[in-house]
């Protein structure tokens, strides 16, 4: 089996087959810790986790709590409101200095795509990408890379169907990247607003009608309509956009009867899920909740394992496959 | 990392595996009187193996059908920080509760002690069970923790510098034991076949 080498997790595009196949794996053996009464086991011991969530967040920032704590390591919550940040310092400088009190291992979310591969390049620190801008959300990616296997046995040759708000949705490139490369059919839809010209070319179909793909799809994954976004200067209204792309229990008769639904949350009730299909027999989204821990304690146990004993391993032998680019440059699929 | 081995002796071959397994059987029935109530867990990899073969012999002189569980340690290991790569975790699978049960811990050889040291941590965190006690089809001394094992396959004198190594049907597709001489090499070694941090196909014990 391929052994995680790579200090970082930034994303999944750089990823390999055999990476993202031993991530999931891995979260398969850490399902069960969290199914037992003690549920902690001592693999990070002594270690420390600093969760740098510059932008909201609950679920991921909870569930990287969670895995952290399950996996005994000690965790520094950096918020941007109680921090340095509003005088002035900039990122790098917090990075260097959260790196210079011992933490082995830095989440970093931020609204800007390319803030965690900048702090990952600058400090010797593990970097974990929890959300930059509209790059990439791995962890997210992985979670519903392994809801999916668990759920439907395999992700080769599956029909996957990417609902909504294409453009903005960090989600939907880390899934692109991470279904594409273990060999799902990937189809994305939503308004012609909202889908990045050129998507086909990283090896995903466009429809913006949602009825056509609807009928051949295994998984559905809705994504949010991001209102934070200024989303009304992409569409028309949201609800034209239910109306056209919103799930309903009267849109899934035309899907398969084994269809699963997925949503990253959090989900704006009736706009793009309507609460029967969200609270409904085909949704996996809380099961996605329960995932994403075991994922998560996957991923903070092989970045730990590729950090440690860092004093006399230097940064450089890092893998950065990806040079920072500025976060116009970084949009690469619009 | 390959390291150089030459076989030195061979220790236990099919048959000797079957009549040291079975030893144990009787010894743990001796001793309990009876199956009821006795669960076996094995430490992966090989040590599920044995446990499964234990538990088989166990069903046919008690009458019942003995629990086996197998236990991945990797989590509890005390080395973990100072391995270059994270070994890879496998998933403990024990398909009943070990509360109020006696347990008895399997595996194939008995070293420094300190997979077995991990093995109680990890079970201590799966339920407070009646008893623990530890089964090795080899014990091959050197402990570096105060270790002691309830039931022994063999005890077979060694140099640190050697390699016990348990090859099972199930895995290695023949059944044998055998001590391989090597030259000394470092120290991550010791922790046996449970951390794959060697590419050798028994794992050095």
């Amino acid at each position: 089996m391929t052994r995680w080498t790579r200090k970082d997790l930034l994303g999944l595009e750089e990823l390999s087959r055999e990476e993202l196949l031993l991530i999931l794996d891995q979260a398969k053996a850490f399902q069960q810790v969290s199914l037992r009464s003690i549920k902690k086991v001592p693999a990070l011991r002594g270690k420390t986790v600093a969760l740098c969530f510059l932008e909201p967040s609950t679920r991921t920032r909870t569930s990287f709590e969670l895995a952290a704590k399950r996996l005994s390591a000690d965790i520094l919550q950096i918020q941007p409101s109680s921090s340095s940040l509003v005088k002035g310092e900039t990122v790098l400088d917090t990075a260097r200095a959260i790196e210079a009190m011992q933490v082995e291992i830095v989440v970093i979310r931020h609204s800007t795509s390319g803030v965690p591969a900048m702090v990952a390049r600058a400090i010797r620190s593990s970097v974990i990408n929890a959300g930059d801008g509209s790059h990439e959300h791995p962890t997210q990616g992985l979670v519903d890379l392994f809801t999916i296997l668990e759920k439907k046995g395999r992700i080769e040759g599956l029909n996957v169907l990417i609902v909504g708000d294409i453009l903005h949705s960090r989600v939907a490139r880390s899934n692109l990247w991470g279904l594409t490369r273990l060999g799902a059919k990937v189809t994305v839809c939503g308004p012609p607003t909202l889908i990045p010209t050129g998507i086909e070319s990283f090896g995903a179909k466009v429809s913006y009608r949602l009825e056509e793909p609807l009928g051949a799809a295994d998984v559905l994954i809705a994504l949010r309509l991001q209102m934070e976004r200024q989303q009304e200067k992409y569409i028309p209204s949201s609800r034209e956009y239910t109306r056209l792309y919103g799930i309903d229990r009267e849109k899934l008769k035309g899907a398969k009867p084994d269809l699963i639904l997925m949503h990253p949350g959090p989900v704006n009730r009736g706009v793009e899920l309507s609460p029967e299909v969200a609270d409904g027999p085909q949704s996996v989204i809380l099961e996605q909740v329960t995932n994403g821990i075991a994922v998560r304690m996957a991923v903070l146990y092989l970045v730990a394992g590729a950090h440690s004993g860092s004093a006399d391993s230097p940064v450089d032998a890092a893998v950065h496959p990806e040079p920072f680019e500025s976060p116009q440059g970084k949009r690469s699929l619009t | 990392m390959k390291t150089q081995t030459r076989l030195k002796a061979h220790l236990l071959d099919e048959q000797g595996i079957q009549k040291a397994l079975t030893r144990i059987g009787h010894e743990i029935l001796e001793r309990h009187r009876q199956t009821q109530g006795i669960a076996l867990i094995g430490i992966r990899s090989r040590g599920e193996m044995v446990a499964q073969r234990l538990a088989r012999i166990l069903n046919e002189l008690g009458g019942t059908q003995v629990p086996v569980g197998a236990l991945d340690i990797t989590l509890y290991r005390d080395d973990l920080s100072l391995i270059s790569a994270s070994p890879v975790v496998h998933a403990t699978d024990i398909p009943f509760d070990v509360q109020g049960r006696k347990i008895v811990i399997v595996d194939d050889v008995l070293f420094t002690g300190r997979t077995v040291r991990a093995a109680l941590d990890a079970l201590a965190d799966l339920g407070r069970p009646e008893s623990i006690e530890l089964a090795v089809l080899v014990d091959r001394g050197h402990r570096e923790l105060p270790i002691k094992a309830d039931y022994v396959g063999k005890n077979v004198p060694t140099a640190q510098s050697e390699l016990v190594q348990v090859r099972l049907k199930e895995v290695d597709g023949a059944d044998e034991v055998v001590i391989e001489s090597r030259r000394p090499t470092n120290k991550e070694d010791t922790f046996g076949d449970a951390g794959e941090t060697v590419s050798r196909p028994g794992g050095d014990k």
